[in-house]
């Protein structure tokens, strides 16, 4: 039986196979996971500045937000325009669509065997942190990480809607790289990943709770960190996203499918 | 198996002058005129049948076989494919057909072609034992091996377009759509390819169309085809019919035994060279009896040969003129 258009068999071979195409790009891979060292590097500056008083997190919880900021980055990280544009260009996305297979599963599948490949190389990286700042070593509840773990899944279904809405504008401008740059800027400010949302005026941050930036890192961090948060109001926000995002980028697609179809594939 | 019906698609297209000035006309305005890429094409093509379809390029051949597989919408006209409006890809429908293309690839460049083809076995929902049966048997017949377990980037291109017909044939379509499945191959490529390509049209009764730039692969394969030529339909039917249609003239080649001036031709036909005592003409059918008569009274001939133009000069002509 098909769920979406996927049974366990589909999941096995495309997994599979997705995770043995990363493996390919194992040392690529290790370079990404250490190119996304920014929280560390944010850490740093907040640790030795005067203003951290203002992000209501003192040291430890503060090594360990930007820790968790991180392995919730390495987890959710989302390329699917730079892909789905690439294929669209080259013309590898008809043969896809001449298969009884939704093509968002393939890329689907390519991130997480992406995320597989990238988990050991976070891990060496949270252990070289830990033994740098051992007074920041915790583990989590198991509670708490697989809370953490959902709302990780769930930031990187909000991203990787996000990414395929704009990926599905290929099928109209064939570049859409140049409007997900668009969206990397609000997502680099106001998702957690320089600052937790804290460091912003309360204005500011009640503002910023109505878009799907917060959800991407802030909360699963603080989840995994195991920082007071609002689980309700956090996973009912991130739920929200997926369900108004989904149809929305079922809808461009069908449309740009067609368009596609219809400028010639 | 096929029916298509007045089948029509027309492109619109950005109409930009070059230079400067056009660049900021074109920016600022931005001008569109529609090209008519296929036009009132209807033709049927009955299950099991082999047919080719020529055409020039840019004369609508890839345009129609995507419409035909359903991966660009007509803009007019009705086409059916096994049953199905190919436009609407329904999933019973993408499982009967497939298309392949030989310049893209659905093979991942990275893994060794096995790894593609469990995922087709398993979008396709082909039973482990058939697909590892069916993996057997069609790579028996390409003659591929090791090749199936060596990354795609390794294969040279005739192996990477075998392991791309495996790919595509693996769920035992009904229709095969080929756009220049031999390009690029070498010559001994291209005559495994062909091979194969009868004996699954014979051993599974499947119905394809093929379009090639060579005619050889036409030849051997298709006893019917289809001539496109500026989106229109200009023929359907036997090859050798195509010929006659193309080039009504029989060619007759002399050798003589001394050398004549042109004059001395004059009433024999159409005279393409004359080199020495070597001479071409071009012969209506009805008179070819009459002037080779008279040829052999006015001269004395070491050697005559009568032929029909081949069908690939005449294409070749066809497809280098652009004309008809």
């Amino acid at each position: 039986m098909r769920i979406f258009g996927l049974n366990r068999r589909i999941v096995r071979a495309l997994l599979g196979s997705q995770y043995a195409h990363m493996l390919e790009y194992r040392a690529e891979i290790a370079l990404w996971a250490l190119s996304g060292v920014l929280p560390f590097i944010m850490l740093s500056l907040w640790s030795g500045s005067d203003a951290r008083a203002q992000l209501g997190l003192d040291g430890v919880a503060l090594d360990r937000y930007f820790l968790s900021a991180f392995l919730v980055r390495q987890f959710s990280v989302v390329w699917m325009v730079y892909a789905f544009e690439e294929d669209a260009l080259l013309g590898r996305l008809s043969p896809y669509l001449l298969q009884p297979l939704h093509p968002l599963w393939r890329y689907v599948a390519s991130h997480l065997g992406e995320q597989l490949t990238r988990l050991p190389f976070a891990a060496g990286i949270a252990g070289v942190f830990f033994l740098i700042q051992p007074q920041a070593f915790w583990i989590p509840s198991l509670g708490g990480f697989l809370l953490a773990w959902i709302a990780t899944w769930m930031a990187f279904a909000i991203a990787f809607l996000l990414q395929s809405l704009i990926a599905s504008l290929c099928f109209w401008s064939e570049k859409a790289t140049a409007l997900e740059r668009l969206l990397f800027l609000p997502f680099l400010f106001f998702s957690g990943l320089l600052a937790p949302l804290t460091a912003f005026p309360p204005a500011v941050q009640d503002w910023v709770r109505w878009t799907p930036f917060p959800y991407l890192i802030d909360f699963p961090a603080r989840v995994l960190s195991g920082d007071a948060v609002n689980l309700a109001a956090g996973f009912g926000a991130q739920l929200a996203w997926v369900l108004l995002l989904l149809p929305l980028v079922l809808l461009l697609w069908r449309a740009g499918v067609r368009r596609y179809s219809a400028m010639g594939a | 198996m096929i029916t298509v019906e007045r089948l029509s698609k027309t492109y619109r297209v950005a109409d930009k002058q070059p230079g400067l000035a056009g660049t900021l006309r074109h920016f600022l305005r931005r001008r569109q005129r529609d090209v008519f890429a296929v036009r009132d094409v209807s033709f049927e093509i009955a299950p099991g049948e082999m047919v080719g379809f020529l055409g020039a390029n840019g004369a609508g051949k890839t345009t129609t076989l995507k419409m035909l597989c359903g991966l660009i919408y007509p803009s007019s006209g009705q086409v059916l494919v096994a049953g199905h409006q190919p436009q609407r890809r329904h999933p019973d429908f993408l499982r009967r057909i497939t298309l392949v293309m030989g310049q893209k690839q659905q093979l991942i460049w990275d893994l060794p072609p096995m790894d593609s083809l469990r995922v087709n076995a398993a979008v396709y929902g082909i039973p482990d034992r058939v697909a590892s049966r069916r993996i057997a048997e069609l790579s028996d017949l390409l003659e591929l091996g090791e090749e199936l377990t060596r990354p795609v980037r390794k294969l040279s291109l005739g192996q990477r377009m075998k392991a791309e017909l495996l790919a595509a044939l693996l769920h035992e379509p009904e229709v095969l759509f080929l756009d220049e499945p031999t390009l690029g191959l070498d010559v001994n490529a291209q005559m495994r390819v062909r091979q194969f390509l009868a004996d699954y049209n014979r051993r599974t009764g499947a119905t394809v169309l093929l379009t090639s730039h060579y005619m050889a692969d036409i030849t051997a394969l298709c006893p019917r085809v289809l001539l496109i030529h500026q989106g229109q339909l200009f023929h359907d039917g036997a090859l050798d019919r195509l010929a006659s249609r193309l080039a009504p003239e029989r060619h007759v080649r002399l050798e003589l035994k001394e050398p004549a001036p042109a004059e001395a031709f004059t009433g024999l036909g159409r005279l393409d060279s004359l080199e020495n005592c070597e001479v071409n003409l071009r012969v209506e059918p009805s008179s070819l009896t009459r002037v080779l008569a008279e040829v052999l009274e006015r001269f004395e001939v070491r050697d005559l040969e009568v032929n029909d133009p081949p069908i690939d000069q005449l294409i070749g002509e066809l497809f280098r003129q652009g004309s008809l």
